[in-house]
C-alpha cells in the first residue's frame, strides 16, 4: 500500500473510532478542518509510526507543520525516503 | 485482671502456645521449601548460637537468602535487638553500604556463607551466620521494644527505610475464633515485605501454621500449597492472575483468598470467586508507610464510602485532593536516616499517594499519583484503563503505559495477555477497544493495543511499570 493510501485509510479508521465525520479527503483539504482533533492526529502519528516505521514529527529537526492533507502526505513520503536512504 | 499485650514476637508466640494447648488439632509449623520447624519448639531454639545474646540492644540487619532463616531470626531478635532492619530479597548490593550507614547497623545476620559473600561490604561489623537450629536457653535480658525497619521498593535509588513497632505491625490482627479450625497461612509475598510480614505475624502469633513461599515456579508453589493444605493465602492481583493461569491451581482449595498490594479490580475478584467457589475472597488496603488500613469482604472492587470519616475503628480515612490519607496507631513512626522527610502530616495522617474516585456509594482506586499519563493535558490513570480491559473474558492481565507522542505529549498504549480461546486475537482486540470506547473518555482509550505472551511482574509481585518513578512500596495489605 502506498504511503498516501496508508495515511488515508488510517484517517478514516480513526475518524470512525472517534465518532468523527470526515469530508471527502483531497490534497487541498485543510487538516484542522478535516474533523479530526488533536487526539485523532496523535493516534494517527502513533499508528503510522507502527505501520511505516517513521515519525517525521519526532525525527525532523526543523519541522514545518503540514497544513493540508497534501502537505501531510508529502511529509511522510519524504520521511519514508529518508529512512530508506 | 487482663494481662498486658505481648510486647514482642517471642512473647506473642509463647502466649499463643498456651492457647494452642487447649485446642484440638496438630501443632503449628513454620514451613519453608526445604526447612521446617514446629512453632512449639521454636522458643527453645536458636540458629545464631552463642552470637545471639551478643546482639542485645544492637541495630541488626537481617540479610538472609531464605525467608525461613529471616523468619526465625525475627522471632529470635525481636525483644532482644535494639533495631531490626529487614533486607528484601532483591536489595541492590550497591545500596548496602548506604543502608548499613543510615540505619546505624552494628551487626548483620546472614547465611552460612554470608561472611564470605559480604566481604568488605560489612565494613568490620559483626557478621552472624545462621547455623542449624540448636537448643538454647531463653535470653536473660527482659524484652525491650525493638524497632522494626522495612525497606520500600523504589525502582530507582536507595530504598527508604520505614520504622514500625511490633505493636503497630500486629494492630490489625484479630484473635482467632476459639471453635474455628486452625488455618494454614501462606502468601505469595516474601515475608520481608510489609504484605508478607503481615501474614507471617498472623501465622506465628495467631493459631495454625505458616507456609513460606520460595524461589520455585508458581506451579510448584501451588502444588506445595495443596500438599501443605494451605487454607488462608494472600498475594497481589498479579500473583493471583498468574496462579489462575496455571493448571496446578486445580489441586489447591483455599478457604480464604486475600488480595493486596495492587488495585483489586472486579474482573480478578470475579475470576477468583469462580475458581474458588467455597472460599471467601477479600481485598485489603495497607502500605509500608500507612500500615494496615482496612479490609473489604463484600466481593466488590473499591470500598464503601462510609469508611471515609468513620471513627471508633482505630483507623481514620480521609480523601484530600483525590488521594487517600490514613491515620492510625498502625502507621509507621517515620523514616530512618532520612533527611527530615516527614512521613505524616501535622495532623498525623499519612498521604498514601493512592488516588480514589467516588462512584455509586463506593470509592474506587484509580491509580498512583505519580503514574498519571498526560494526554494533551488530560489525565489518565493506567489502572482505570486496565480495569476496563480486564473485564473482557479473554483477558488474563493487561498493562497500560504512556507512549511518547509529538502531538499530545503522550498517548495511552496497552499490552494484554490473553487466555487461549476460539476467537482470533484480532477479533478480541477489536472487542476490547470497543469496550474501552463504551466505558472511557476518548483520550483514555488505548491508541495502540498489543497482544503479548506474558507481562513482567516485579519481585514484589506487582505488575512491572516501566518508567515508573521512585515509587513507594504500596502494599495494600493486611
Amino acid at each position: 500500500m502506498s504511503t498516501r493510501l496508508t495515511i488515508l485509510s488510517n484517517m478514516k479508521q480513526i475518524a470512525e473510532e472517534q465518532d468523527k465525520t470526515l469530508p471527502a479527503l483531497g490534497d487541498q483539504t485543510v487538516l484542522v478542518e478535516s474533523g479530526l482533533d488533536s487526539l485523532c492526529f496523535a493516534i494517527l502519528v502513533a499508528r503510522l509510526d507502527a505501520e511505516l516505521g517513521v515519525d517525521p514529527f519526532t525525527t525532523a529537526e526543523d519541522i514545518v507543520f503540514p497544513v493540508t492533507v497534501g502537505d501531510f502526505v508529502r511529509l511522510y513520503d519524504q520521511a519514508v525516503l529518508d529512512a530508506a536512504a | 485482671m487482663p494481662r498486658p499485650e505481648p510486647g514482642c514476637l517471642r512473647d506473642a508466640l509463647l502466649r499463643r502456645l498456651e492457647g494452642d494447648a487447649a485446642r484440638p488439632g496438630p501443632p503449628g509449623r513454620l514451613a519453608g521449601p526445604g526447612a521446617e520447624v514446629s512453632l512449639g519448639a521454636l522458643p527453645g531454639l536458636t540458629q545464631l548460637g552463642g552470637a545471639r545474646d551478643a546482639l542485645a540492644g544492637r541495630a541488626v540487619l537481617i540479610a538472609t537468602a531464605t525467608q525461613f532463616c529471616a523468619a526465625v531470626a525475627l522471632i529470635e531478635l525481636d525483644g532482644l535487638a535494639g533495631r531490626i532492619v529487614l533486607a528484601p530479597p532483591d536489595l541492590d548490593r550497591d545500596h548496602l553500604p548506604e543502608i548499613l550507614d543510615r540505619a546505624g547497623i552494628e551487626a548483620v545476620v546472614t547465611d552460612p556463607d554470608g561472611p564470605a559473600v559480604l566481604g568488605q561490604q560489612a565494613g568490620g561489623r559483626l557478621v552472624c551466620p545462621c547455623g542449624p537450629l540448636a537448643a538454647a536457653p531463653a535470653p536473660a535480658a527482659p524484652a525491650r521494644a525493638t524497632e522494626w525497619v522495612l525497606l520500600t521498593s523504589g525502582t530507582t535509588g536507595v530504598p527508604k527505610m520505614v520504622a514500625h513497632s511490633f505493636t503497630g505491625l500486629t494492630g490489625a490482627i484479630r484473635p482467632w475464633p476459639v471453635n474455628a479450625p486452625p488455618p494454614v497461612w501462606s502468601t505469595f509475598y516474601d515475608i520481608r515485605r510489609y504484605g508478607g510480614l503481615q501474614i507471617l505475624l498472623r501465622g506465628v502469633t495467631g493459631t495454625g501454621s505458616m507456609v513460606l513461599s520460595g524461589d520455585e515456579p508458581v506451579a510448584d508453589f501451588l502444588r506445595r500449597l495443596a500438599r501443605e493444605g494451605a487454607t488462608h493465602v494472600s498475594g497481589t492481583p498479579s500473583h493471583w492472575r498468574r496462579a489462575l493461569m496455571s493448571p496446578a491451581v486445580e489441586g489447591f482449595r483455599p478457604r480464604y483468598v486475600r488480595l493486596s498490594g495492587e488495585i483489586a479490580d472486579q474482573a480478578v475478584l470475579d475470576a477468583l470467586r469462580a475458581a474458588f467457589p467455597e472460599a471467601s475472597i477479600g481485598h485489603a488496603y495497607a502500605s509500608t508507610e500507612a500500615g494496615v488500613g482496612f479490609e473489604v469482604e463484600d466481593g466488590l472492587e473499591g470500598f464503601p464510602e462510609a469508611y471515609v470519616g468513620r471513627t471508633g475503628t482505630g483507623v481514620e480515612l480521609r480523601v484530600v485532593d483525590g488521594s487517600l490519607r490514613i491515620r492510625s496507631a498502625r502507621t509507621a513512626s517515620g523514616y530512618v536516616g532520612a533527611d527530615g522527610t516527614a512521613l505524616r502530616d501535622a495532623g498525623g495522617f499519612v498521604d498514601t499517594g493512592d488516588m480514589v474516585e467516588r462512584r455509586d456509594g463506593r470509592y474506587h482506586f484509580v491509580g498512583r499519583r505519580g503514574g498519571i499519563i498526560n494526554v494533551g493535558g488530560l489525565k489518565v490513570h493506567p489502572e482505570e484503563v486496565e480495569a476496563v480491559i480486564n473485564r473482557h473474558p479473554r483477558v488474563r492481565m493487561s498493562l497500560v503505559e504512556s507512549r511518547r507522542n509529538p502531538i499530545t505529549g503522550a498517548l495511552v498504549a496497552a499490552t494484554v495477555v490473553l487466555h487461549p480461546g476460539e476467537a482470533a486475537p484480532e477479533a478480541v482486540k477489536a472487542e476490547i477497544l470497543a469496550a474501552c470506547r463504551g466505558a472511557l473518555a476518548p483520550h483514555k482509550v488505548p491508541a495502540t493495543l498489543r497482544v503479548a505472551e506474558a507481562l513482567a511482574v516485579t519481585q514484589g509481585g506487582k505488575l512491572a511499570r516501566p518508567g515508573a518513578g521512585p515509587a513507594r512500596e504500596v502494599a495494600r495489605h493486611a
